[in-house]
């Protein structure tokens, strides 16, 4: 006979402490390119170079990372000229600036926020992610943010996936739905600038886009914990956010560049 | 480690030839009574060619005396007329036909095989929505991948296809509602999605009903369809290879290692050992992974939250395992042409057999655990059956096959990369074909691959981790892997500069949602989501 009471019971606590504390677990992010002076300016160049979504930029010796854009495929890992620092806290506000952007959460909201997800064709991945915030390493419950089954309760518009032209109309939809006060979250590089899937043909980018944008969850696919973050970011919590990157920038190793990768395109 | 001798036999050749007759025409090898096989190829592929009049009695005898399994259709435009090539393959012998049929791109219309071969309804379909294909006595064309919001007539996947203007700027979509047979006073179609409550993915369900049963689910599917084929064209390896491992995430390796293996096959060329080697672990543990996430579906959908909360224990440790192996949580920028980005040292190896032999016992506890849960096996015994014969119909693969006793797993049947060095070991067969049966397989698969991993992760050659290049060729190809969801097959045509000129991706979870409805027939409203849990089926890996 299962006992699932005790077999629950003898689990130990798995939850994340992010925000009240770093989460230094090894695994939790892939972690992400930074810019960073390069030896040289030919060096910074060649960094540039190597990103297959252009992704890397350089000007002189220094080169920039549009995270926006980083599909994460690892290339640049052990790249001179790029740093590949291992935190996770990249989430980012679209600034108040912006004709988009909505006001922001009233503080009744902030220990209380609805979300109603909407896949735009994403890749299954970073819905995957989305789902661990729900289980118990993360739990965002604790937090105060909730997935709800309908739209007429939601607060928050969850977005993944480059938005493909057969989900504009459910999108739309589903963002008239949901009753003011409202804000978009979008998760996933592809939901921000379209990815290696914008084109015109399916996935056409919009300006001024679909729904209104507030946050921004850069990543192929971004951590829970970094999704968690543009949650707290939404939420007007930034108080609450530990102040340090978790864990410090490793910089990059020529060495460790034993052999090249093999050249594959033309 | 046992040295399996798995290269062709060619004594199936003149065999073939013979049940063929004259009604193919035999291109490679051009003469099947002497054709010479070299000892080290693991598979043949056969390349043969007809008149459109004559594919249906070729299918037949491929199909239904040869012994073949339908693989896919790939329709590729050439200058003014298509050659849609139909790919089958075949266990013993290991072999791969590629029938190719020429038709004039100005009259395209070949006869429809799908009441032969039902595994190609779905490819029928959506060559004829993509492409314009006609496949002649198909009883359901039209409306398929494509959407109201395009005209009719508009063939996305046709060369001379002009993007700019768009489809759906011309005139107003038209309404499009399901095609219902149900007559029964207050019969009633219930729609979900596409945007549901919870993490699911966009796809729409029509289920028919007259209250309480649910007599029929319509499905409509390609919500997320990105046109990742139609993207591909003219691109580079690389930046192909990125959309292949993005497009369905959550079984990234396997297709990355497909698209490998085909663009390897034009080059001619052979990953170092170790690459190999490095390869099947990492696609190893992406399976256990997926599986875990499936079976935390399975688990969420029963409203069970001790057991899911501890499946999704598992899950999460495999994510951060992962991550501390390859540097990515669902392993991405891995697998490149000709092996691996970069070396995974044998610390790291250490770790990954450590790991997930605590895992393994961790699972098989659960697994003991769950068999003795009356309340959980009550949702799942005899929910959703697939039987044999009309699995084995349609076609279908992976777990989902497994569970009604259809083999097929490429990793056995098949071989590819490293699995021709690793023991034996057993396809996961169940017989009852229901939700339990399909939760079983999982179990088991998760218990096989962590065996595997345990066996090869320790004894890795050693050597280079990449070839230091690849010399560029043209040429077709056809990769096959086992994903965990399944067989998966991408067809890739390169430029001789090394661009790719047609890419077509076959994907497990496409041949299995054909076989849905077989589950989701005369049921209740309440074990839908269990249904569709214990399918454990990818929309993106579907809709691409
Ligand atoms: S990880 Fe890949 S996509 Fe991201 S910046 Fe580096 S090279 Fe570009």
């Amino acid at each position: 006979m299962a006992n699932w009471f005790f077999s629950g019971l003898f689990s130990r606590v798995v939850t994340t402490r992010y925000p009240a504390s770093p989460e230094i677990a090894p695994g939790t992010t892939p972690g992400r390119p930074v810019g960073q002076q390069a030896n040289s300016e030919l060096a910074a160049s060649a960094a540039a170079a190597m990103c297959p979504v252009g992704a890397i930029g350089a000007h002189g010796r220094d080169t920039t990372v549009t995270l926006s854009q980083c599909v994460h495929c690892q290339a640049c890992r052990q790249q001179p000229g790029i740093a590949w620092q291992n935190d996770y806290q990249w989430a980012a506000a679209i600034p108040p600036s912006d004709s988009h952007r909505s006001q922001p959460v009233p503080r009744a909201f902030k220990k209380s926020l609805h979300i109603r997800i909407v896949d735009g064709g994403s890749c299954d991945s970073v819905l995957n992610e989305i789902k661990q915030l729900g289980k118990p390493f993360y739990n965002m419950h604790k937090l105060g943010f909730f997935i709800t089954p309908s739209p007429r309760h939601a607060d928050v518009l969850m977005l993944t996936g480059p938005v493909t032209r057969h989900m504009e109309a459910a999108l739309k939809a589903t963002y008239d739905a949901m009753p003011h006060p409202k804000w978009v979250i979008a998760v996933g590089s592809c939901a921000i600038s379209g990815c290696v899937f914008g084109s015109d043909l399916m996935t056409a980018l919009h300006s001024p886009p679909i729904v209104p944008i507030d946050v921004v969850v850069p990543g192929c696919p971004p951590p829970p914990l970094a999704i968690l973050h543009g949650l707290m970011i939404l939420a007007g919590r930034e108080g609450e956010l530990p102040p340090e990157p978790a864990i410090p920038v490793v910089p990059a190793d020529p060495e460790l560049r034993k052999v090249t990768s093999p050249e594959m395109s033309p | 480690m046992i040295d399996s001798n798995l290269s062709a036999t060619p004594s199936a050749l003149p065999a073939l030839a013979a049940a063929l007759g004259n009604s193919v025409v035999w291109q490679a090898p051009a003469d099947p009574l002497h054709a010479p096989i070299a000892a080290a190829d693991n598979f043949v592929t056969i390349v043969l060619s007809c008149e459109p009049e004559n594919l249906p009695l070729v299918v037949r005898t491929l199909t239904e005396d040869a012994d073949f399994r339908f693989a896919a259709i790939i329709p590729c435009e050439e200058g003014s007329s298509f050659i849609v090539a139909y790919w089958f393959y075949r266990s013993a012998g290991h072999l791969r036909v590629k029938l190719r049929v020429r038709v004039d791109a100005a009259a395209p219309t070949v006869p429809s095989i799908s009441a032969i071969a039902h595994a190609a309804d779905w490819h029928e379909r959506q060559a004829e929505d993509l492409f314009g294909l006609i496949f002649s006595s198909h009883p359901k064309l039209g409306d398929f991948v494509l959407h109201e919001q395009w005209r009719e007539g508009v063939n996305p996947m046709r060369r001379q296809f002009d993007h700019a203007p768009l489809a759906t700027d011309a005139d107003p979509p038209m309404p499009w509602s399901p095609e219902t047979i149900l007559e029964t006073p207050g019969a009633f179609v219930m729609p979900i999605g596409p945007v549901y409550s919870d993490y699911a993915e966009s796809a729409q369900f029509f289920l028919e009903t007259v209250g309480e049963d649910v007599v029929r689910m319509i499905p409509r599917f390609f919500y997320k369809y990105r046109a990742v084929e139609k993207l591909a064209e003219g691109q580079s390896i690389a930046q192909v290879l990125l959309k292949v491992e993005r497009f369905s995430g959550t079984s990234a390796v396997a297709h990355a290692i497909c698209f490998s293996q085909a663009v390897e096959q034009i080059t001619a060329v052979d990953p170092p050992p170790r690459a190999q080697a490095i390869r099947l672990l990492l696609a190893e543990l992406e399976r256990i992974r997926h599986h875990l996430s499936v079976l935390s579906d399975v688990c969420h959908s029963t409203g069970m939250i001790v057991p899911s909360a501890q499946v999704d224990i598992l899950e999460e440790q495999m994510l951060r395992l992962s991550c501390r192996i390859g540097g990515h949580r669902y392993l991405y920028g891995l697998v490149i042409p000709g092996g691996l980005r970069r070396n995974i040292e044998d610390d790291q190896l250490q770790l990954l057999a450590d790991e997930v032999q605590r895992l393994r016992s961790q699972a098989a506890e659960l697994f003991s655990q769950l068999q003795f849960t009356s309340s959980f096996l009550d949702r799942f015994e005899g929910v959703g059956i697939t039987p044999l014969e009309k699995t084995k119909n349609l076609g279908l693969v992976g777990p989902v096959a497994r569970a009604s006793n259809l083999a097929g797993d490429l990793r056995i049947a098949m071989p590819y990369g490293y699995y021709h060095h690793i023991p034996a070991f057993p396809e996961a067969l169940e017989t009852e074909g229901d939700g339990y049966a399909r939760i079983r397989v999982l179990f088991h698969e998760i218990d096989s691959s962590a065996e595997i991993i345990r066996a090869t992760a320790l004894s890795i050659p050693p050597g280079e981790h990449a070839l230091t290049a690849l010399t560029l060729a043209g040429g077709e190809a056809l990769g096959a892997v086992e994903a965990p969801n399944g067989a998966a097959f991408h067809g890739v045509n390169l430029a001789p500069s090394g661009t790719v000129r047609r890419l077509a991706l076959i994907t497990p979870s496409f041949t299995n949602w054909h076989g849905f409805h077989l589950a989701a027939e005369n049921f209740a409203f309440q074990d839908f989501p269990i249904m569709m849990a214990t399918f454990g089926l990818s929309m993106a890996e579907s809709d691409r």
